[in-house]
């Protein structure tokens, strides 16, 4: 298990020097001067726009400024924002939990109702409810995000006004956030109906995000389930007199995982994806409607260090996967 | 938490639940974040919404509403015969905010005025590069050039001695890069190694003062009840940072603001039909145009100009592009601006007309670029099809006409080449309401190779509007900028094209909110009903 850690971990740090170069190149790879949007309509004289490179550092060797940005990586600075002035490790990790608090949330949402559709729906195959389940998860992977979230705003905070239009919590409430995760500062801050007010707030970002996910995992459950079901042991199961939970449940479904914790670990670059558009539509003060501001506004350390960051956390969750692929599946572990 | 957070908390908590019976807030569904709170350091709208107007004040200010100069936290002031020296008296008496990390000790002074600008202009002031700013506006509006030096008479008097005369200097004194800061605040942010709380947590002298802002989400303010003109009949005044236009349309609708800019075009008939909504609208001070590249022929010749403005159907790009929010621009600057000349005459919509002077100019089988802006601004909602309204209209009258775009860096850089090839969609939006900051930045012979994007330089027109820049007499400067634009019209460098129209939905609890022609986002004076 620990060689099998061990060469994981070697594949990252390569993957991590690569991310830096193409992160630094992405942002400079894009058409224009961040100086020259900074200025728009009004422009700027040569002078200044000479003094401002110098400034900004442009004037150096493009080399050196990597090599500068890799020194900072390294000692964990990202640099500061060309926009707000702050260090950009302090502005992600100030909207970051709001992105994985809502990203998680989805992810359980899919999860929760995505496996037992999938497996009801395998072992009905053929059925009204599985041709039912099968076309719903067909028109929520094509549904376009933000049609989706303003549909459900008109309708359920519109029409029927169960839910708020969008926020993290309703604005009378006002209390520190130690975490940054809405859920848990709502009920650390004992302020009666915050909790209530974070979880309704949470309802429609939810759902919309987790959309997508869910119907991939409905799609590649009940595809598992049927390729599982069909297999000799299941048969065997059968002939035992074993109940329908002991074959479904147990035995087949645990089998037919592996190809799902690979759909959920591949879904995480989905949702990251998804918030940029959840957050812009929800008012969801996260890191998607960040990186898209920073790269309208060429804010290249923004962007650069926002990048790394999110390719990291990505790294860590396929890590994590792969990890868990071990445990449920020993042959992978051993092979 | 501090506090005056705490306090405003509770007035929150308090205003909401019992249906604003005591306390009363106002929540504003902002359309961005702010990039920070000092208003010196940035341009865009959206950061001044959140910092100089609730946060601070100006030597002179704009009256709400309108383009007219007030004084501000200067009381009165007086200009030299020859037009060089600014001496203006300060209001005494006036409180600066406090937060957690500072509490002011005196009162605003001249120290506070001084300090204000030489952070922005001279390079030996330690805030000048600790807040890590560009200081764009000072810059851009040529203050450096400008300024000779800034003199301490007396604790409250200030003079501000230049280097020519120049009658805008006023105006340019009202607009957000000029916003009084505490030069106390500074100094001790500066010795506790935190100068970027400057921009970080302002402390100003104006209505609001700032509580606390959650990034992307919240940005809170309480009622200053020391203000100098009066506290505000609000008690707070929270910005819900809302991005999608049809999410704040929801919002209002449902109760959850109060106000909301920058609605969808699509939405306004609904908004107009809506008994929860009423719509104030105004005139942008902005103007949208298509500006020849006259140094290149046939765009050299006047006529040929003029030709391709009659051959332009520019009622159809209000209702189409503008969706109806906008008007035919006639002027170079539009209405709102004092020295607007009512009295020219827009060259008429008539193909037949124009087709004829292309012929009678020698022009056959004319071919030409037109530039479609990439990105969305309030003058141009939609360049991409303006442009193709614009080259329909112009194959009409035999002119074939290709459509070019760039990213908009590359955009507005290669439009200032002196002998572009093409006529380029670009637009203004002022920033001072002066007509100087139209006429002479956008058609003046200085700006030529950079915002004069016509390449246009005209003796006449440009002796008008350099005389009227010296000039401090109104009544004589509105005389020289109506002459200027009979001139502009003559020679058409530009197809003036559109001045967009502002809307602004708000709640019918809404009270005393006026729509401000410079675009700011102003809540002091508005109440709510109870």
């Amino acid at each position: 298990m620990l060689k099998f850690l061990l060469s994981r971990l070697l594949t990252f740090l390569p993957t991590f020097f690569g991310v830096t170069l193409i992160s630094f190149a992405f942002i400079r790879a894009l058409p224009g001067d961040p100086i020259i949007v900074m200025a728009g309509e009004r422009g700027i004289t040569e002078e200044r726009h000479a003094e401002l490179v110098r400034q900004f550092g442009f004037d150096r060797p493009i080399w050196e400024q990597y090599l500068d940005y890799l020194w900072g990586v390294m000692q964990g600075d990202l640099g500061q924002s060309f926009v707000t002035k702050k260090p950009v490790w302090d502005e992600f990790f100030a909207l970051f939990p709001a992105t994985l608090e809502l990203s998680v949330c989805a992810m359980a949402f899919a999860v929760l109702l995505g496996l037992p559709a999938g497996v009801i729906a395998a072992v009905n195959r053929g059925k009204f409810f599985d041709r039912a389940l099968m076309s719903t998860a067909l028109v929520g992977y094509s549904m376009p995000i933000f049609w989706w979230a303003l549909l459900l705003i008109i309708v359920v905070s519109g029409w029927l006004q169960w839910t708020p239009v969008s926020g993290r919590i309703s604005l009378m409430f006002f209390f520190p956030q130690p975490t940054g995760f809405m859920l848990i500062d709502s009920l650390i801050s004992g302020e009666k109906g915050a909790f209530a007010s974070a979880v309704q707030h949470l309802i429609l970002p939810t759902v919309v995000l987790g959309t997508i996910p869910l119907a991939v995992i409905a799609r590649q459950t009940r595809s598992a389930m049927l390729e599982v079901l069909s297999e000799d042991y299941i048969r065997t199961a059968r002939a035992k007199g074993l109940g329908p939970f002991g074959i479904n449940g147990v035995h087949a479904l645990r089998n037919a995982l592996i190809p799902v914790v690979t759909v959920i670990g591949l879904s995480v670059g989905t949702l990251l994806a998804g918030a940029i558009l959840t957050e812009t539509i929800f008012s969801w003060p996260g890191i998607g409607k960040w990186m898209v501001d920073s790269i309208f506004r060429r804010d290249y350390p923004a962007v650069q260090g926002g990048l790394l960051l999110i390719a990291v956390i990505v790294m860590i969750v396929n890590l994590t996967v792969d990890v868990v692929y071990g445990f449920i599946n020993p042959r992978i572990r051993k092979g | 938490m501090n506090l005056i957070a705490k306090a405003a908390a509770a007035i929150l908590a308090g205003s909401l639940v019992a249906g604003a019976a005591q306390a009363k807030t106002l929540v504003y569904c902002s359309e961005g974040s702010p990039e920070g709170f000092d208003p010196a350091l940035y341009t865009a709208g959206t950061t001044f919404d959140a910092s100089s107007h609730p946060v601070y004040n100006q030597l002179v200010e704009f009256v709400t509403g309108s383009t007219e100069i007030q004084p501000g936290l200067a009381e009165r002031w007086e200009v030299s015969e020859d037009g060089l020296e600014y001496t203006f008296h300060l209001r005494q008496g006036v409180k600066f905010h406090a937060n957690d990390q500072f509490t002011p000790t005196r009162d605003f002074n001249a120290d506070d005025v001084i300090f204000t600008f030489e952070r922005q202009w001279k390079d030996d002031n330690p805030m000048h590069t600790a807040s890590g700013g560009t200081w764009e506006y000072f810059q851009g509006m040529s203050m450096p050039d400008l300024l000779k030096s800034i003199e301490k008479v007396d604790d409250y008097t200030v003079k501000f001695v230049l280097n020519r005369p120049e009658a805008p200097m006023i105006a340019n004194l009202a607009m957000d890069f000029a916003s009084i800061v505490s030069k106390e605040y500074a100094d001790a942010m500066l010795a506790a190694g935190t100068p970027e709380m400057l921009n970080q947590a302002p402390i100003g002298t104006g209505p609001f003062s700032f509580v606390g802002y959650q990034k992307d989400a919240v940005i809170r303010y309480a009622a200053n009840p020391d203000y100098w003109k009066g506290a505000s009949p609000l008690d707070s005044l929270v910005f819900a940072i809302t991005p999608d236009a049809s999410v704040r349309y929801q919002k209002l609708k449902a109760g959850e603001c109060h106000v909301m800019p920058y609605p969808n075009p699509a939405d306004i008939e609904a908004m107009k039909a809506d008994e929860d909504i009423e719509l104030l609208q105004q005139q942008g001070l902005n103007v949208g145009y298509l500006a020849y590249s006259t140094q290149v022929a046939p765009f050299d010749n006047p006529k040929v100009r003029k030709a391709l403005n009659m051959a332009m159907d520019k009622q159809a790009i209000i209702d189409v592009v503008f969706q109806g929010a906008g008007e035919i621009a006639k002027n170079p600057i539009p209405p709102t601006i004092w020295s607007y000349n009512d009295a020219v005459e827009d060259d008429a919509y008539d193909p037949e007309a124009a087709k004829k002077m292309l012929e009678e100019e020698g022009v056959a089988d004319l071919s030409m670029k037109i530039w479609a802006m990439p990105v969305q601004r309030p003058y141009n909602p939609n360049a991409r099809r303006m442009a193709e309204l614009i080259q329909a209209d112009f194959a009409k009258v035999g002119v074939t006409v290709e459509i070019v775009s760039y990213e908009w860096g590359e955009y507005l850089q290669r439009s200032k080449e002196v002998d572009r090839d093409g006529a380029v969609l670009l637009g203004w939006t002022g920033d001072n309401g002066d007509p100087d900051n139209f006429l002479a930045v956008l058609l003046g012979c200085d700006a030529v190779g950079g915002s004069n994007r016509a390449q246009w330089c005209d003796e006449e027109f440009d002796a008008l509007i350099q005389k009227a820049k010296v000039t401090s007499d109104v009544a004589e400067r509105t005389k020289l900028y109506e002459e200027a634009q009979v001139r502009f019209k003559d020679q058409a460098p530009w197809a003036t094209i559109a001045h967009s129209t502002v809307f602004m939905p708000v709640r019918p609890e809404v009270e005393g909110y006026k729509v401000h022609p410079l675009g700011g986002h102003i809540f002091y004076g508005v109440d709510l009903a109870e």
